[in-house]
């Protein structure tokens, strides 16, 4: 055997063409040269994570109180931190499409075609399956055990591999940025294009892996979430006592169980077609791009719920709790919520009208589409008469709610636009598409998300975080979200195609320039987050909320110390009624200690899921590549580990009865000292987490 | 004696003398193993859609009736079904905690049995491609080796976890994680007898009609 095939064998089709810093020395152009930033930021970045680690000796931490963690919260946190790290990547990838388009009139711009298709892939890819999916699932990893009166989830080893595989997809992403290119098919990768007689290299193989990641651990996360709902609340905690989020989560885990597989059978046929030389979506040979269509928005819409249901739970919790008043039409909400839930499964097809099925048929899911709006609607009124008469206080995640109802509403109505066929023929595959999404996904998911994370960071980590500054963030993301959106309306119904490189009508220019603006908004919005938790982090002394209960609010969660103890509760509570938390604070008193403490057991900390996660992703990168031997290697790794794992037995660890009291005693004692704080001056530094109680 | 509720009990568990929390747990567990399978089972009804509007999509290639062989099919059929009885034999043996000896020794056959279906499944394979049939000539004919090859996965791999639960009778003995993998393997190897039905129906039956 000669040289080069050895190097074939070892390293697959990889080559130093396929490092950006090559191509940019080869060819220095701006457009290389901001792929080769991008890369350097990526290795940089990781060095420096990497050096800082080492230097401040937090491996050993790192690894036996984080990474290997089964506790349910400390998976939540890790998922949203990964949710940070990923939003930032795309919102900068979304300022650099909206400076392209606004530079790009009548001229090159910034990056050539192929560039931008690689940023608007991936911009798309990761907001949905990196950003929005972790995001969601941390909140619910870390809300719902505690709200429904639980130590953990049902599978929390399989929690901590769904984690991981998240992880190793958007490891898979990052790795792009430094070897090769990313897909240029779009966040929906529609063959034919993105098969091989159009797109030989290496980008589509690099999303069919990530995404593929990506599904399986959203599979696993939707049926432990489900599980956990079902099999373990707290006794006397009925259907109906179940706080509204938990309803969004299950709902949204149902639906992650049925509308994952689609996805994950969509990437693999994709690429059975791009490995194999099958025949599944290719022009000929009996091929039918439209069975991909078809999968992949039987996945994609119910999809579009699975990220916004979460969000609809945290404003009922927000709202509910800063209004201090009963949810409005809990049983309404219920109902609404899982109406959304089965509708959502029959309108895929709105998302491709112009692609040849009768006008018949068109017609029917443009009515069941509409449908979906009446659900919603009922939704709207129940969280403004929530608010009606309440004495709302205006805290950030509040504002946000508040902000969500207005831009959604809006949203909802270009959406009924759009769900009408001939209306559709003529506006599709425009700007005013992009708007109206984007006018759900950040007016409707993201400022849930946000919301969400503000309302439980005191919960999470026992201080509060800054509130002006969370102002600051919130007027950013709002003013930015309508400055960069609602020219986008304009831009599309003149006809603006989506996805375009370079620009040919001068009067597009100004509306480009004030979107572009608002880009940068959004990117200050972000950065007012992230200064809001630095800010946070150095006076968290002065904010701390010990006793657990910042809002005065309502659900089991706030029932506990701030941040809770890993075992959760000292005693499982009994409910007797929804919001049984509030009600208690009000009657008998929720600050008591237990009749009797009992040993607690607890899953073990485990790498097993850590392995299967690295594993997967180098799986995938092998498979990139063609490098086979690692492809193999890795699957062989994920398979004995599997296994090993089913013969281990000491798998779960024992606290002990008098670990327990100590901390509930101090806890309690904590409680007692501290100063109840009323409703008008929460936002304090008087506030240590005790409400004062007014009937 | 009056009794207030039925004991909870899951068939091919003793568990009735067990802590309450550690009955609700094995509920929980199986209940999740139910839902993996309500996922697994949308994935075969997205592939059987696929096949079911490739089966024109032969484009020159063999087709539904050039290929099929219905007589080393409905053999694998009687196969697979009769493992499913055997594995049935074996819960019984663990419900009724009879000697590890029937309940290897059913394990065992239906292990046979599947590697047996296993076998000739593949020899129908070689079989096509020998005939030129092979997947990368035409769609119909890889959605045919996708949906069937899957099932012939999953086959696989519940051949390997049978394998692995062997072992584990033999080194950790009938534990509370065995019994309940065992369930959870029932469960599986049942459900894709109920896929190879919808196989041998849609696939092998149909393409006879032609």
């Amino acid at each position: 055997m000669n040289g080069p095939d050895i190097w074939h064998i070892l390293l697959g089709n990889l080559g130093w063409g396929a490092l950006p810093f090559v191509r940019a020395w080869r060819d220095p152009s701006v457009s290389e040269l901001i792929g080769a930033a991008a890369g350097s930021v990526v290795v940089i970045g990781a060095v420096a994570v990497l050096a800082l680690l080492t230097w401040a000796k937090a491996w050993r931490y790192l690894w036996t109180e984080w990474a290997t963690s089964l506790d349910h919260k400390k998976i939540g946190i890790m998922y949203i931190a990964l949710a940070g790290v990923m939003l930032t990547r795309a919102l900068i990838e979304a300022v650099l499409i909206r400076t392209q388009q606004a530079t790009a009139i009548n001229a090159p711009g910034l990056v050539e075609p192929g560039h931008f298709a690689q940023l608007f892939t991936t911009h798309g890819s990761i907001m949905i399956f990196f950003m929005a999916m972790p995001f969601l699932t941390g909140l619910i990893n870390y809300v719902v055990p505690l709200q429904i009166g639980a130590r953990d989830m049902a599978f929390p080893y399989l929690n901590s591999v769904g984690l991981w595989l998240t992880v190793g997809g958007a490891a898979l992403m990052m790795v792009s940025l430094v070897i090769g290119a990313f897909s240029t098919g779009g966040w929906s990768g529609y063959p034919p294009y993105t098969e091989l007689a159009f797109n030989p290299g290496v980008g589509p193989d690099y999303w069919i892996w990530a995404v593929t990641l990506s599904s399986v651990g959203s599979t696993t996360a939707g049926i432990n979430i489900a599980c956990t709902i079902y099999k373990m609340r707290a006794p006397g905690m009925g259907w109906m006592r179940m706080p509204m989020f938990c309803w969004t989560s299950l709902c949204t885990a149902i639906m992650m169980i049925f509308a994952m597989p689609p996805l994950t059978v969509a990437t693999l046929l994709l690429a059975a077609d791009r490995y194999a030389g099958m025949h599944f979506f290719t022009n000929g040979h009996g091929g039918d791009m439209m069975n991909y269509v078809n999968l992949f928005w039987l996945f994609g819409h119910p999809e579009v719920y699975i990220l916004i249901l979460p969000a609809f739970g945290v404003y009922s919790e927000v709202v509910s709790a800063f209004s201090s008043k009963e949810l409005y039409g809990y049983t309404s909400l219920v109902i609404a919520t899982a109406a959304i839930a089965v509708l959502s499964f029959t309108v895929w097809l709105h998302h491709f009208f112009t692609m040849g099925q009768s006008a018949d048929v068109n017609a029917a899911f443009g009515i069941a589409t509409m449908a979906i709006g009446v659900p919603t609607g009922v939704k709207i009124y129940d969280w403004i008469w929530t608010m009606f008469r309440g004495r709302v206080r205006l805290t950030p995640p509040m504002l946000l709610s508040i902000a969500f109802m207005v831009t959604f509403t809006l949203g909802g109505f270009t959406g009924i636009i759009l769900a009408t066929p001939p209306l559709d023929y003529v506006l599709h595959n425009t700007l005013f598409l992009v708007a109206h999404f984007h006018n759900m996904l950040i007016g409707g998911l993201l400022y849930g998300l946000i919301a969400g994370y503000m309302y439980w960071f005191p919960k999470a980590f026992g201080f509060r975080l800054n509130e002006r500054w969370g102002r600051i963030s919130v007027v950013c993301w709002v003013a930015g979200f309508y400055l960069a959106f609602m020219p986008l309306y304009v831009l599309g119904a003149a006809g603006m195609a989506r996805r375009t490189q370079e620009v040919f009508d001068p009067a597009f220019r100004p509306w480009l320039l004030i979107a572009l603006c608002g880009a940068a908004t959004l990117f200050a919005g972000l950065i007012s987050l992230f200064v809001q938790l630095y800010v946070s982090i150095r006076d968290r002394h002065a904010n701390r909320v010990p006793v657990g209960d910042p809002w005065d609010a309502r659900g089991l969660e706030w029932s506990v110390a701030a941040p809770p103890p890993e075992w959760n509760f000292a005693s499982i509570p009994h409910v007797g009624r929804l919001d049984a938390f509030y009600w208690r604070k009000r009657n008998e008193g929720a600050y008591h200690p237990a009749d009797h403490y009992h040993d607690i057991e607890l899953p073990k900390e485990s790498a097993c899921g850590v392995i299967i996660g690295v594993a997967a992703a180098a799986c995938g990168f092998g498979l990139v590549w063609h490098i086979w031997w690692m492809a193999a290697l890795s699957l062989f790794v994920i398979f004995v580990t599997t296994i090993a794992r089913s013969f281990m037995r000491d798998v779960t660890k024992i606290i002990p009865a008098e670990t327990v009291e100590a901390f509930d005693r101090e806890w309690l004692a904590q409680a007692r000292a501290a100063h109840p704080v009323p409703r008008q001056l929460e936002q304090s530094e008087i506030n240590e987490g005790l409400a004062e109680w007014i009937a | 004696m009056d009794r207030v509720a039925p004991p909870l009990r899951h068939p091919g568990l003793n568990l009735a003398d067990d802590p309450r929390d550690t009955r609700r747990r094995f509920e929980s567990d199986v209940f999740g193993f139910w839902i993996f399978l309500m996922s697994d089972a949308v994935l075969f009804a997205l592939l059987f859609a696929i096949y079911g509007t490739m089966l024109r999509g032969t484009a020159g290639a063999p087709g539904p009736a050039d290929v099929f062989k219905i007589g080393p099919a409905f053999i694998e059929t009687l196969l697979l079904l009769t493992s499913s009885t055997t594995f049935g034999m074996a819960s019984i043996a663990l419900k009724r905690d009879a000697g590890a000896g029937a309940l290897v020794g059913w394990l065992i056959v239906t292990l046979g049995l599947g590697l047996a279906f296993l076998g000739m499944e593949a020899h129908d394979f070689v079989t096509m491609a020998a005939a030129g049939a092979t997947p990368e000539r035409s769609g119909f004919l890889s959605a045919f080796f996708v949906l069937v090859g899957m099932h012939g996965l999953h086959v696989t791999i519940g051949s390997i976890w049978l394998c692995v639960m062997l072992l584990q009778l033999a080194t950790i003995g009938r534990d509370r994680g065995v019994k309940l993998n065992l369930l959870r393997l029932g469960l599986f190897w049942h459900f894709l007898d109920v896929i190879w039905i919808a196989i041998f129906s849609v696939v092998y039956l149909q393409g006879l009609i032609r």
